[in-house]
C-alpha cells in the first residue's frame, strides 16, 4: 500500500497528473442531453440501487466535479441550477463493479529465482494498452486490483486502479490522501507455488518459508525501531522486507489464494501469527469451514467457475460459497481473476451466486462495496453515496438478468464505456479488433483518443 | 473502517480455532458434505422425479411451458406450448401436445416442471476424455507423440464415471459429441454418447463421428514439424493422398487375398473421410485458416465440418455455399491466442446467414475444466439470436449436424425420451435445471 521508505523522511509527493476538463468529444449520450463533466449532471428517473441502502425507484442522482453531490427520490432531490439533466427513465443504476483480483494487463510479479518475492511491484509490469482494460468497463468496472500471480508464496505487490481514461498506468493507479501509490501484497499457498527448489515442495515447507520471512521482517522493523532515526544504526534498505513490515503494520493488506480447507486455515494461522490483515481469495472450499472463517473475522473474495475441477485443490468449489459464508456473516466480495473469467461477465457471477442461495443484496454488495472495503476504499467508492466518487453504471434492466446490457459505466464522473457507440459496442461484444493482444494506435488507451 | 479488518481478536480466534479441532465441532461441517455435485440443499427438484418407475409404467410430463424444438414442415421453429404434455412409453416420446388434446395414460408417473426441453445437446466437447482434475490420468484428449493420429478412437478412451458428465447433465445437457481434442493436426476421433453415468456401452450413441483436425497455430509445434501453416497442410494433403492411394489399392485388389495391401488404420481412418462416410472436424479461429479449410475440402472433396471458427462471419458466403455446419465456439471463450476475435454475436450471425450451426462447450485446458452449452446459449440468445434459435443450437439443429435427429434434439413422437426440466426460463441465470430424463430414466434429481 505504502511504497515509501518506512525508515526516513517521505520523499515529496507525487501528484495526479490534472485532468482536463474538456467536453466529451463522443456526441451522443444516453439521452438527447450532453453530458458536460464540467458541470453538475442530474441522472435522473433510473432505478437507483445504492447499495448502502435501500433501491430508489425514480431516483436522481446529481454529480458535480467527479463526486456524486445528491441522491434521492425525484419528488424531493434540488436539480442544480444550471447544470445538465440526463433522462434515464426505465433503467437501472448502480455502484461501479469492483474487481478485488484481476490479472488485466498481463504483467508478472516475481520470477522463477524465488518463492517469496515481495519486492516486485506488479504496478511496474500493467500494460494498460491491453484490450482486456477496455472489455472490463464495458463490464461495468470501475476499480480493480491489479495482482500477480499465485505460483509464487509472495509474489509481490497489488496496485489497486480506477479504470480511468487514462494514457499512462499513473493516470490509473489510485492514491492515498499523501499521494503514495495503494495496494496490497499478493501470497498464495496450495499447489500452485509447489515446485523444485528454491520453491517448496510440501505445505509445511511453504507455511515455513513464510513464517521464517515475516519474522525477518519483524527483526527488520525492530532494528528500525530501535535505531530511532540515528543513520549509524539504521539496517540496509531491504526492498523485499518493507512490504511485509507494512502488511503487519496493517497498511497492507495481504491477498491471499488459498482453495482447500486446510490451506485456509493456514493463511489465518500465519495472518494471527504476525499480525497481516487478510483477504482469502478463491477460497474454493470455504463452505467446508465457514465457521472458521466467520470466527476468525476474515473476508473472502470469491470466484465462480463453470465447471468445478481444473485442477485438484478446485474440485470442491461450489457455487453455494456466497451464500454460506453470507449466512454466517462473513464479508464477501467477487472476483474475475481476469483471465480466469472474462471481465464483461462479472455481473454474471454474481447472478450464479444467487442462483445457488445468496441474496440478491448480499451478492450486489459483493461486486461493490464489500470489494471496496477489501481495498480499504469504501470511503471513496463502492456505493452511490453523496460524497464519494461518481463511480457508477447505467444498466437496461435488472443486474441478474442475462438480457440485461451495460449501458455505459463511468468513473469519476466521466463515461469511459458507452455502448451506442461502436468502439465501444466492440469491446463489449467481442470481433475483429477488440482481441487480447490488440495494440491501440494513438496515444490513449481510452475512448477519446489523443486529447 | 473495513469490517474484516480484525486485528483485534486474535488471541479469541485461536483459542476458537483450537476448540473446533479439540472438539471436532466444526459447525462447517453442516453444510453440504458432499460437495459441488450435490445440488441447491433448499430447493425443490421437479415434482414427481422421486416415484419408482415400474416395468411397463408410462411417465407423463407436465409441462407449464414445452419447448418442443420441433420445425415445420417450412423449417421454422413450432411455437411453445403452454400447459403442454409429453407421454413416454418404453424409453421414447409416445405422444406430445397440449393438456387436453393427450390422452393421459392411467397410472403413468407424472412430473411435473414450470419450463421443459429437450434434452440439450453439446456439440463438441472433450469431456470422458479429459477429466476434471487435470491431471495426467485423466487426461486423455490429446496425444502428443505424432501430429497425424486419426487411427485413435474416441471409445478407447472414454470414461463415463466422468464426474464432468454428470455436472453438464445436471444443466440439462444429456448428449455429448466428445472426443480428442484439437491441438493436433489430426488428433483422433470423436463420438458422440449419452451423459448417463456408465460404461461405454451404455453411453454411446455414435462410436465414430468425425476425425478431428486443427488448423493454425494451437497445432504448431516447436521442435518438430508442422512449425508453419503451409507444413500443415503439405502433411494433410500426404496423409490423404496416402490414405486414397491406399483405398484405390484395396478397391483395385478386390477379393485378391494377394493383391491386397496390408491393414493401416490411419489410411483406413482418412480413408473414411474421403469416401464421405466420416466427416473431418476441423478447428481453427483465423480467416486464413479458415480459408486453407475451405481450399482443402474443395481439393479433396471430403465432408467439413467447422469447429470454433472465431473469424468464420469472414468467410459466410463462401462457407454457406458449400453447405458446411459450424460448431460454434462457445459465445464465453476466452479473446486471446487464435480465438481473440471471437465474439459473442457469432452464433446469431451464423443463424442470421443461414449458416447451420451448433454450440460446443469446445476445450479447456485449466479452469473451468469444461464449459455448459447451456450456459453458452444463454449468452447466444442474450446477443442476438432470438430463443428459439439458442435453444436450437443445443438441440435440433445440434442434432441434424451430428446426424442423430431422427433420435434426439426435439420432443417429437418416436424420440428418445430426453427430456430437462426447468424452473424458469432456463437461460436466465438465476434459473435453475431441476431436472433430467435420459430415455425415460430419472438420471438427475438435483437443483442446479
Amino acid at each position: 500500500m505504502r511504497r515509501h521508505d518506512i525508515r526516513a523522511s517521505r520523499s515529496p509527493l507525487r501528484r495526479l497528473r490534472p485532468v482536463l476538463l474538456l467536453p466529451l468529444a463522443f456526441g451522443v449520450a444516453l439521452t438527447l442531453a450532453t453530458e458536460d463533466p464540467g458541470g453538475p449532471i442530474a441522472y435522473s428517473g433510473a432505478t437507483i440501487i445504492p447499495v448502502d441502502g435501500p433501491p430508489i425507484p425514480n431516483g436522481v442522482m446529481v454529480v458535480n466535479d467527479g463526486r456524486i453531490t445528491a441522491l434521492g427520490p425525484a419528488e424531493t432531490t434540488l436539480l442544480p441550477a444550471g447544470g445538465t439533466v440526463v433522462d434515464l427513465s426505465g433503467r437501472t443504476l448502480i455502484p461501479g463493479l469492483i474487481c478485488t483480483h484481476s490479472h488485466l494487463g498481463r504483467g508478472g510479479g516475481g520470477d522463477s529465482a524465488g518463492p517469496i518475492q515481495p519486492e516486485a511491484d506488479i504496478f511496474e509490469a500493467v500494460n494498460i494498452r491491453n484490450a482486456g482494460f477496455r472489455r472490463a468497463v464495458a463490464g461495468g468496472l470501475t476499480t480493480i486490483n491489479v495482482m500477480p500471480g499465485s505460483g509464487h508464496l509472495i509474489s509481490g505487490q497489488t496496485t489497486y486502479l480506477k479504470l480511468r481514461d487514462g494514457n499512462t498506468i499513473d493516470d490509473l493507479v489510485l492514491r492515498d490522501a499523501d499521494g503514495l501509490r495503494l495496494g496490497g501484497l499478493k501470497m498464495a499457498n496450495g499447489t500452485n507455488s509447489l515446485r523444485g527448489a528454491p520453491f517448496p515442495g510440501t505445505r509445511a515447507k511453504s507455511a515455513a518459508l513464510v513464517r521464517a520471512k515475516y519474522l525477518a521482517a519483524r527483526e527488520y522493523a525492530e532494528k528500525i525501531a530501535r535505531a530511532a532515526g540515528d543513520p549509524e544504526k539504521l539496517p540496509s534498505r531491504d526492498l523485499s522486507l518493507e512490504p511485509l513490515v507494512e502488511a503487519m503494520a496493517g497498511k497492507r493488506v495481504v491477498h491471499h489464494h488459498t482453495h482447500r480447507h486446510d490451506d485456509i486455515l493456514t493463511v489465518l494461522r500465519l495472518a494471527n501469527e504476525f499480525g497481516f490483515r487478510v483477504v482469502l481469495h478463491h477460497v474454493s472450499e470455504a463452505w467446508k469451514v465457514a465457521d472458521e472463517i466467520a470466527a476468525a473475522g476474515a473476508a473472502c473474495s470469491l470466484i465462480l467457475i463453470d465447471s468445478p475441477g481444473g485442477k485438484l485443490e478446485a474440485r470442491d468449489i461450489d457455487y453455494r460459497n456466497g451464500a454460506i459464508l453470507e449466512s454466517r456473516g462473513v464479508p464477501v466480495a467477487f472476483h474475475t481473476d481476469d483471465w480466469i473469467t472474462d471481465s464483461r461477465l462479472f455481473l454474471r457471477m454474481a447472478a450464479l451466486a444467487v442462483r445457488a442461495g445468496m441474496t440478491r443484496e448480499g451478492a450486489l454488495r459483493a461486486l461493490t462495496l464489500s470489494g471496496a472495503e477489501m481495498l480499504d476504499l469504501e470511503a471513496r467508492t463502492g456505493s452511490l453515496t453523496v460524497g464519494k466518487d461518481a463511480d457508477f453504471v447505467v444498466l437496461d434492466g435488472d443486474p441478474f438478468s442475462v438480457y440485461t446490457k451495460v449501458l455505459a459505466t463511468y468513473v469519476e464522473g466521466r463515461k469511459v464505456f458507452d455502448r451506442s457507440v461502436p468502439e465501444d459496442l466492440l469491446f463489449a461484444e467481442g470481433g475483429r479488433g477488440a482481441g487480447d493482444d490488440q495494440t491501440f494506435q494513438g496515444c490513449c488507451m481510452g475512448r477519446q483518443g489523443a486529447r | 473502517m473495513s469490517p474484516f479488518a480484525a486485528r483485534t481478536g486474535r488471541l479469541r480466534t485461536v483459542l476458537t480455532l483450537l476448540l473446533l479441532l479439540a472438539t471436532g465441532a466444526a459447525a462447517g461441517q453442516g453444510t453440504p458434505a458432499d460437495g459441488p455435485m450435490a445440488g441447491l440443499p433448499d430447493r425443490a427438484p421437479a415434482k414427481g422425479l422421486e416415484q419408482p418407475l415400474s416395468s411397463g409404467q408410462p411417465t407423463v410430463i407436465r409441462a407449464g411451458i414445452l419447448h418442443t424444438q420441433a420445425r415445420d414442415a417450412t423449417g421454422a421453429w413450432a411455437p411453445p406450448i403452454s400447459d403442454g404434455i409429453v407421454v413416454i412409453r418404453d424409453r421414447r416420446i409416445a405422444a406430445v401436445g397440449p393438456a387436453g388434446s393427450v390422452i393421459i395414460p392411467d397410472g403413468a408417473r407424472v412430473i411435473e416442471a414450470p419450463v421443459v426441453t429437450p434434452g440439450l445437446i453439446d456439440g463438441r466437447s472433450v469431456v470422458g476424455l479429459a477429466g476434471w482434475l487435470n491431471y495426467g490420468h485423466d487426461q486423455d484428449q490429446l496425444e502428443d507423440s505424432e501430429p497425424i493420429q486419426p487411427e485413435l478412437q474416441a471409445t478407447d478412451a472414454f470414461n463415463g464415471r466422468e464426474p464432468l458428465l454428470e455436472w453438464i447433465r445436471s444443466f440439462g445437457v444429456t448428449t455429448a459429441h466428445t472426443g480428442h481434442a484439437p491441438g493436433n493436426l489430426i488428433s483422433g476421433q470423436t463420438m458422440i454418447v449419452k451423459t448417463r453415468t456408465g460404461e461405454l456401452e451404455d453411453a454411446v450413441v455414435t462410436p465414430l463421428f468425425a476425425i478431428a483436425a486443427t488448423l493454425g497455430d494451437d497445432a504448431m509445434e516447436s521442435d518438430r514439424s508442422p512449425g508453419t501453416r503451409a507444413k500443415q497442410l503439405a502433411m494433410l494433403r500426404q496423409a490423404l493422398l496416402d490414405a486414397r492411394e491406399h483405398a484405390d489399392q484395396l478397391r483395385r485388389a478386390g477379393d485378391d487375398p494377394e493383391k491386397r495391401p496390408g491393414r493401416d488404420l490411419r489410411k483406413e481412418a482418412l480413408g473414411r473421410v474421403l469416401s464421405g462416410e466420416v466427416p473431418l472436424l476441423l478447428n481453427c479461429h483465423r480467416s486464413i485458416d479458415i480459408q486453407n479449410a475451405l481450399r482443402l475440402s474443395d481439393e479433396f472433396g471430403f465432408r467439413l465440418i467447422l469447429d470454433g471458427a472465431a473469424e468464420v462471419l469472414e468467410h459466410a458466403d463462401e462457407v454457406k455455399a458449400r453447405g458446411i455446419p459450424v460448431l460454434a465456439h462457445p459465445p464465453m471463450m476466452r479473446a486471446t491466442g487464435q480465438g481473440e476475435n471471437a465474439s459473442m454475436t457469432t452464433v446469431a450471425r451464423l443463424i442470421a446467414a443461414g449458416i447451420p450451426c451448433a454450440l460446443q462447450s469446445g476445450y479447456e485446458g485449466y479452469v473451468p475444466k469444461t464449459r455448459v452449452v447451456l450456459l453458452e446459449a444463454a449468452i447466444a440468445c442474450a446477443y442476438g439470436a432470438s430463443f428459439a434459435d439458442a435453444l436450437g443450437t443445443i438441440t435440433l439443429s445440434a442434432a441434424e449436424i451430428l446426424g442423430i435427429s431422427a433420435r434426439v434434439g426435439s420432443i417429437e413422437v418416436g424420440k428418445d425420451a430426453d427430456i430437462a426440466l426447468y424452473d424458469g426460463d432456463p437461460f436466465e441465470y438465476t434459473s435453475h435445471c431441476i431436472g433430467v430424463l435420459i430415455e425415460g430414466q430419472v438420471v438427475s434429481a438435483i437443483v442446479r
